[in-house]
């Protein structure tokens, strides 16, 4: 009794309250990222190596809008724009051509594509981190401890663009062209609808999503060029974990992943904490390959 | 592997050589230049070319898997890493050795290729790719992180050991003797995966590469092959891991970051892949074209950045790589 | 023969198809013509290339030779998603609808196009749930929940959602029980009394020789005999040589 009360006394409460928050804003990141990347795999059987690079490129965007304007909701709304363009242009020059073929050359026509736009990042932008300015400031008190309004405006945006995205899908016309194209993509053209550019689409939907995190991060950590790197494994492991081709096996996933190496990261350094991640991928593909959360959609 | 008609002298004269001739013509010419080479040109295209060599036995481990057996490794680089790692482990734990420093390495690499091939090869295509790399990332994090055994972010340093024949023979290494050890070390991998891949085993590789479920409803056993074959891949990609220390004399985590994987896989396609010397031949033209760029445009221009594109329009226009294309065009 | 059309003007023309599955030469030049309205029927053993027919005419699988016109104009090589604009329906042998969606999305696909004014969509829908009640009362079920007839339904339905000037039938009634076959019988007279052109690819051979107005009989990748309808009989030599067991 003594040695229990011994090791309660040893936790730290308030950091592991910090860090569930914690974890669960970048969770919420996370699971956006994810997203992204789970509806091009879904929906074109096309693993986007560039994932993560269209997240960089996206918080650039942000980072630059924002220092010019100094509104962050128009920094989150240029860069998702601009990187959806960019995704759509991406999509008709590299993987329009290789449709149709075994789908290991998107792999490697992604991969090419990521090492392009990682070097244009680091070759324009330069090697050094840049800042962006936190868009709301303040705290407020959580229990009793005090914690930045912004990053919660950060997790509540996440979860609103990935609720909007559902609902979009679900209801909208364009969301149920998507969903046909998915399930039959030649009943899809015999029914009109032009799956082509639905493909592309829904490409530059993911891209903007990708940007999009990027933007709702960059806040919380310094923009560079290989800051897309870390995201788009630790966006794979989600979609592995979660059940690939499933969102809301995606987002929890996400939101589980980040918890734990929130927790982890209050005893060891960050650079290890992600070996947890590593643990989940590996108890997942030993005991249940097809994801932990799958649900099926 | 070609016939020769017997019955008709004619079209002897005219076919001339069999293939198998040629082939083998043709590889001394190339062994012969590759030995002349250092003599040669300047130290620094000798140094060169010696490092296109060990590239080229990574690239063509994995075209074991690539290639032969239709599955995408960006695992690689783990397997490299390791057998590096487990070199600099031998000669720096016991007096420098370099049979020793081998086996440490293949070692290394054996264990490394076997803990994840019993996982990945669970999954079939994107999934594999994808476990590979996540895979080699965790080694990466592993190795720079742990500062105490690995150095950390500086890597290991070492010295070269000698080329030793039990009690026979005991020399050092010069640059030329370097390059005719890397050689002789991968020309001779070249010859055997080549009698590997043509061999009964080879065959079934490459049956699952074309039909992966017929194979399994034949009765192989289709986990079992695919994981001997990553193995095989892992065993010398840690080779070339091995030569790569004991060339440069050190060790470091940059080579167990997934990028060299991924360097790996542009070999391998701008090559030419299921052709062992293909992805030879593609990390030579990469590292070429590499070489050119910052001659031409200096040291700061992101060379990666073209390398890119042709390789985009390489898998689109020219998917069986530079060997393909001088197949076809010899041909005509 | 040709097909007499109201203007002279054939619908749908073919001419002279050739279509490869890998090696195979399943095609081997098949000529047809479908007028203006017209219920045409598409008669042979499995396997001669009746569904190939439709699905290259669809532009689903692409000719390697040949001419497929369309209101006259050339239509070859266009992708399916503008020809099933341009009002060519297809309804496929395995029916195909969207599983995953309900009954009225998989509807909405085809309802879902510009230039269609709200009050005609909503005629539209109520045309299909009249003639088709099942679907009105199923219309927020997923698709895979419906029966095999059901769905034959709503592969018909979705199809005539495009407003199509030709329905491309292949093989409706396989499968179903005889209440449902003579069902999908009145849904062709229907369509045809609409003005709907219909190619139907049919192994029950009276129901065709019924429904249709011309036939056309296949073999091994050509057309063997064409004619009117009226002509043939179960019983007929043609019949009996062509698609005799």
């Amino acid at each position: 009794m003594h040695a229990l009360t011994a090791v309660f006394q040893d936790i730290p409460v308030d950091l592991i309250l910090i860090q569930t928050v914690n974890g669960i804003v970048t969770g919420m990141i996370l699971a956006l990222v994810a997203s992204g990347l789970t509806l091009i795999f879904g929906i074109m059987d096309v693993v986007n190596f560039a994932h993560g690079e269209l997240f960089m490129l996206g918080a650039y965007i942000g980072v630059i809008v924002m220092t010019a304007t100094g509104n962050f909701w128009l920094a989150l709304i240029v860069a998702g724009l601009v990187i959806a363009l960019l995704g759509a242009a991406m999509q008709i020059a590299t993987l329009r051509p290789l449709i149709g073929r075994d789908p290991l050359n998107t792999i490697l026509a992604t991969f090419g594509v990521s090492l392009i736009l990682q070097n244009f990042a680091l070759w324009y932008f330069g090697p050094t981190a840049r800042r962006m300015p936190t868009p709301i400031t303040g705290h407020f008190t959580f229990f009793y401890l005090d914690y930045p309004w912004y990053r919660m405006v950060i997790a509540l945006m996440s979860a609103a663009i990935i609720g909007g995205f559902y609902l979009f899908l679900k209801y909208s016309k364009y969301g149920i062209w998507i969903r046909a194209t998915t399930q039959d993509r030649v009943m899809a053209q015999a029914m009109g609808i032009p799956v082509p550019w639905v493909l592309t689409g829904v490409f530059a939907l993911g891209a903007g999503m990708a940007a999009a995190s990027g933007v709702l991060f960059a806040p919380l950590v310094g923009v560079d060029h290989s800051m897309g790197l870390d995201w788009v494994l630790k966006a794979f492991i989600v979609v592995v974990v979660g059940g690939m081709g499933s969102l809301g096996g995606s987002v929890v996933a996400a939101i589980f992943i980040s918890l734990l190496e929130a927790y982890a990261s209050i005893w060891v350094s960050p650079s290890q904490a992600v070996i947890v991640s590593f643990v989940v991928l590996i108890l997942t593909l030993l005991f249940r390959p097809t994801g932990l959360f799958a649900t099926p959609k | 592997m070609t016939t020769t008609p017997l019955d008709n002298p004619l079209s002897v004269k005219k076919a001339g050589l069999s293939h198998t001739a040629v082939y083998w013509i043709g590889f001394c010419v190339v062994m012969a230049v590759l030995i002349v080479a250092p003599l040669v040109l300047p130290v620094f295209w000798a140094k060169f070319l010696t490092e296109i060599l060990i590239w080229g036995l990574l690239a063509m481990s994995s075209d074991i898997l690539i290639g032969y057996t239709g599955m995408v490794s960006f695992g690689h680089s783990a397997f490299f890493g390791l057998g590096m790692y487990g070199a600099a482990g031998a000669l720096l734990l016991f007096p420098p050795n370099l049979w020793l420093a081998i086996l440490f390495g293949l070692a290394g690499a054996g264990a490394a290729a076997l803990f994840v091939a019993y996982f990945s090869t669970r999954l079939r295509d994107i999934y594999f790719a994808i476990t590979t790399l996540i895979f080699s990332q965790i080694f990466y994090v592993i190795i720079f992180t742990w500062t105490k055994v690995t150095g950390g972010e500086n890597g290991l340093i070492f010295t070269r050991p000698h080329l030793t024949f039990a009690w026979l023979f005991d020399q050092r290494f010069d640059r030329v003797t370097m390059h005719w050890f890397v050689l002789a070390i991968v020309a001779g991998s070249y010859l055997t995966l080549r009698r590997i891949m043509h061999s009964p085993f080879g065959m079934v590789l490459q049956s699952i590469r074309e039909n992966e479920a017929r194979t399994r409803a034949i009765g192989y056993p289709v986990q079992r092959y695919k994981i001997i074959a990553v193995m095989l891949s892992g065993l010398f990609a840690g080779l070339a891991g091995v030569l790569y220390a004991v060339q440069n004399e050190f060790a470091a985590p940059d080579f167990v970051y997934f990028i060299t994987s991924g360097d790996t896989v542009i070999f391998n396609v701008m090559g030419g892949i299921g052709t062992l010397v293909g992805p030879i031949v593609g990390a030579g033209f990469f590292q070429l074209l590499r070489e050119l760029m910052s001659r031409i445009f200096g040291d700061q221009f992101p060379y990666l950045i073209p390398l890119g594109v042709i390789f985009i329009v390489m898998i689109i226009f020219l998917p069986q790589g530079l060997m393909g294309w001088a197949r076809r065009w010899l041909n005509k | 023969m040709s097909a007499t059309a109201t203007n002279g003007q054939a619908l749908v023309s073919v001419e002279g198809l050739h279509t490869y599955y890998g090696k195979s030469h399943i095609l081997d030049g098949v000529s047809l013509q479908i007028g203006h309205g017209e219920v045409v029927g598409l008669l042979g053993r499995n396997g001669v290339g009746k569904s190939t027919t439709l699905k290259t005419i669809m532009g689903l699988v692409a000719a390697a030779q040949g001419k497929i016109e369309f209101e006259g104009r050339s239509i070859t090589g266009l992708p399916p998603h503008k020809l099933a604009k341009m009002g060519i329906g297809y309804v496929p042998e395995d029916r195909r609808i969207f599983r995953l969606l309900t009954v009225m999305e998989n509807l909405r696909v085809g309802l879902d196009r510009p230039g269609v004014a709200e009050e005609k969509r909503r005629a539209l829908l109520d045309k299909v749930f009249t003639f088709f009640p099942r679907l009105a009362e199923r219309r927020a079920q997923p698709g895979g929940t419906l029966s095999g007839g059901e769905q034959q339904m709503l592969a018909i339905a979705r199809a005539m959602m495009l407003e199509p000037k030709i329905i491309l039938l292949d093989e409706p009634t396989e499968g179903l029980m005889p209440r449902m076959v003579s069902q999908i019988r009145e849904i062709v007279d229907v369509l045809h009394k609409e003005g709907v052109a219909i190619l139907l690819v049919e192994q029950n051979v009276p129901l065709t020789l019924e429904a249709s107005q011309r036939v056309y009989i296949m073999e091994k990748g050509v057309v063997r005999h064409h004619g009117p309808a009226a002509e043939l009989h179960v019983e007929h030599v043609v019949i009996k040589q062509y698609l005799g067991v």
